[in-house]
């Protein structure tokens, strides 16, 4: 759906988006995560032919963008670092306007239909005719999101869909999304919200200072750690029978290395060791996003200051382990 | 898309806002003159004013030449310098664009909404004062000449009414023309920065040194070539015979500069990142 190849931008001296090699196939969810300046709305940019390439290669549906473009966007819908609209007038006027303003799928006898459509689906079906300006954040949002959905397009690219949406909101668009992909809409999602990709998200990619430095399958990335963390009130005398195997104690939370968490539980309850909780360790995204990823780009520390605030972070340590076994 | 830009422009409060105060400048002055009666004497003030007292078809001659110099190009300049930042300034220009509407298709219609809003407000000029002038002056001339009713034009010949009006109709367009060239400058610095005010205030700038510079002698070897050196031609369409000679240059000079400045905002705009 999405190929790019050695795909470079640069805006004067700083580079925005650096050989970055993206692959979205058809029918993914695909995650884009990292952090504040990292490059992810610039690569949206140009994925749409809105900002120009310094150098390399999109394509996208089989066709090279920025010069296919015309062909390419009529089955794409965006929103691109949040809705915009006329102020002054009304969300189905907007909408209206919008579609009057590009080639028609259809004519104006359907553009009232449509436009219905759109906004029954983002939950805005009831909306009265108040100007978008009396909107609030969550209604423009949804409104920008009714505007992607207008044409029913096979690719949807969404740069923080979710954002001042509350957590209602949110649920409810990660329902539509599951839903429009289960039709057939291939997802390219950006956001920092790691919850949300890790719910939806079937393929995630991790961006760092404009370098896409993960491009993997959600169930790869979230596979087993080889550790079973385990809650128990036994906790000394559960450190005393594993010896050794236990690699970190915090009061009755244990870590515990073992393959498999039924085996580690049925030695424990033979020994008539108490087991309040127990269950195999997954990486969490947050863990490997951290890892992949410095400090963000946008970040502007005292020299002094930068490191302070790096080594103040405890999640660190434990993510370059986490770094460690993903590559 | 051009459809759709009209009438997004007839849709703003803006626009009316900006064409009630065009009209407005004339009714004001219409109903100073038509309580005190006191005349500019001839020569001085508003052309045509000191005519209007005896005849009231004039005074859209009159009106045209009190909203020319100011009122006229300021919303041209607003309006041109709104087309493409005002739409990056509400976020809708990169929605357009992915709707997708061709950059350079954007352009055109923004343009032609342009001159839509410049027919509009030359029209509407022309209209009110019309109607107000018949109502304060008066059509009949006070010292009518019988068998026709005749109008003293600048060269002191007479004219009769159709006449008078084929040549507001013709001044109305010159006058219309003649904003087109500011309008095109607006465009292009529109295309250029993000901000809607930035670009009307470079245009307004570009209009304040032209205006200027006419007016400087010692700036006569470049007066061929200034925006608003031709602006009062439209006054040789009330001479007898017309005077054709500036009037033709003023609309080859208007032709250049929408065309010059046009290339200008497409070669931009059609090269420019969109990352607003
Ligand atoms: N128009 C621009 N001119 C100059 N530099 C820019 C421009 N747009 C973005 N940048 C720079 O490019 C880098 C990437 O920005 P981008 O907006 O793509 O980041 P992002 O990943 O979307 O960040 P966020 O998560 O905060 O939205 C940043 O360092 C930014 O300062
Ligand atoms: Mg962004």
């Amino acid at each position: 759906m999405i190929a790019t190849r050695g795909l470079t931008k640069r805006y004067g001296r700083v580079v925005a988006v650096r050989d970055v090699d993206l692959a979205v196939g058809a029918g993914d969810r695909f995650g884009l995560l990292g952090p504040n300046g990292s490059g992810k709305t610039t690569l949206v940019r140009m994925l749409l032919g809105l900002v120009f390439a310094t150098s390399g290669e999109i394509e996208v549906m089989g066709r090279p963008i920025p010069r296919r473009t015309g062909e390419v966007l009529p089955r794409v819908g965006a929103m691109v670092e949040g809705p915009g609209a006329y102020g002054h007038l009304s969300g189905r006027a907007n909408l209206a306007l919008l579609d009057a303003s590009g080639p028609g799928r259809g004519t104006r006898r359907t553009r009232r239909r449509r436009v219905g459509e759109a906004l029954e689906r983002v939950g805005l079906g009831g909306v009265d005719d108040r100007p978008v300006k009396a909107y609030s954040l969550g209604m423009r949002q949804r409104l920008g999101l009714a505007a992607a959905l207008l044409h029913e397009p096979e690719l949807l690219i969404l740069d923080e869909p979710t954002n001042g949406l509350d957590p209602r909101g949110i649920r409810e668009i990660r329902d539509l999304l599951r839903a429009l992909n289960e039709d057939g809409t291939t997802i390219l999602l950006c956001s920092h919200l790691l919850g949300e990709v890790e719910e939806l998200c079937t393929r995630v990619g991790v961006m760092d200072r404009g370098r896409l430095v993960l491009q993997r399958d959600m169930s790869d990335v979230r596979a087993l750690t080889g550790r079973v963390e385990l809650r128990t009130p036994d906790a000394a005398r559960v450190v005393a029978l594993l010896d050794g195997r236990v690699e970190h104690r915090d009061g009755d939370l244990l870590l515990v290395r073992a393959a498999d968490a039924a085996e580690l539980n049925a030695r424990l309850v033979a020994d008539g060791l108490r087991v309040t909780e127990i269950r195999p360790q997954r990486r969490t995204l947050e863990e490997v996003v951290l890892s992949l990823t410095g400090a963000s780009a946008d970040r502007f520390d005292r020299p002094g200051a930068a490191a302070d605030a790096r080594a103040g972070t405890d999640a660190r340590a434990d993510a370059d382990r986490t770094a460690g076994e993903l590559t | 898309m051009i459809r759709t830009e009209l009438v997004k422009m007839l849709r703003r409060p803006r626009t009316w806002v900006s064409l009630m105060l065009l009209c407005g400048l004339p009714g004001l002055v219409a109903a100073f003159l038509g309580v005190t009666k006191v005349a500019p004497p001839a020569g001085q003030g508003p052309a045509f004013l000191s005519a209007v007292l005896s005849n009231g078809t004039l005074y859209p001659a009159a009106a045209l030449a009190m909203v020319l110099p100011l009122f006229l190009p300021v919303s041209v300049a607003v309006v041109g310098g709104d087309s493409v930042a005002g739409e990056a300034g509400s976020g809708m220009l990169r929605y357009l664009l992915l709707r997708p509407v061709g950059r350079t298709r954007l352009l055109v219609a923004k343009l032609a909404a342009l001159v839509g809003f410049v027919l509009l407000a030359v029209v509407a000029v022309t209209l009110s004062s019309y109607a107000i002038g018949i109502a304060v002056f008066g059509a009949k001339p006070a010292s009518a000449v019988t068998g026709a009713s005749l109008v003293t034009s600048m060269s002191g010949t007479g004219l009769t009414t159709p006449q008078v009006l084929l040549r507001l109709a013709c001044a109305m367009l010159y006058v219309g023309v003649s904003m087109l060239g500011v309008g095109a400058i607006a465009l292009f610095l529109s295309t250029v920065t993000d901000s809607a005010l930035g670009a009307a205030l470079g245009a307004l700038a570009a209009l304040v040194t032209s205006q200027i510079l006419v007016s400087l002698d010692a700036a006569a070897a470049v007066h061929p070539y200034l925006p608003t050196r031709y602006w009062l031609a439209w006054i040789d369409f009330f001479r007898a015979p017309v005077l054709w000679h500036d009037i033709q240059r003023g609309l080859a000079l208007q032709a250049v500069y929408v065309a010059v400045f046009l290339a200008a905002a497409w070669a931009n705009f059609a090269t420019r990142d969109i990352t607003n």
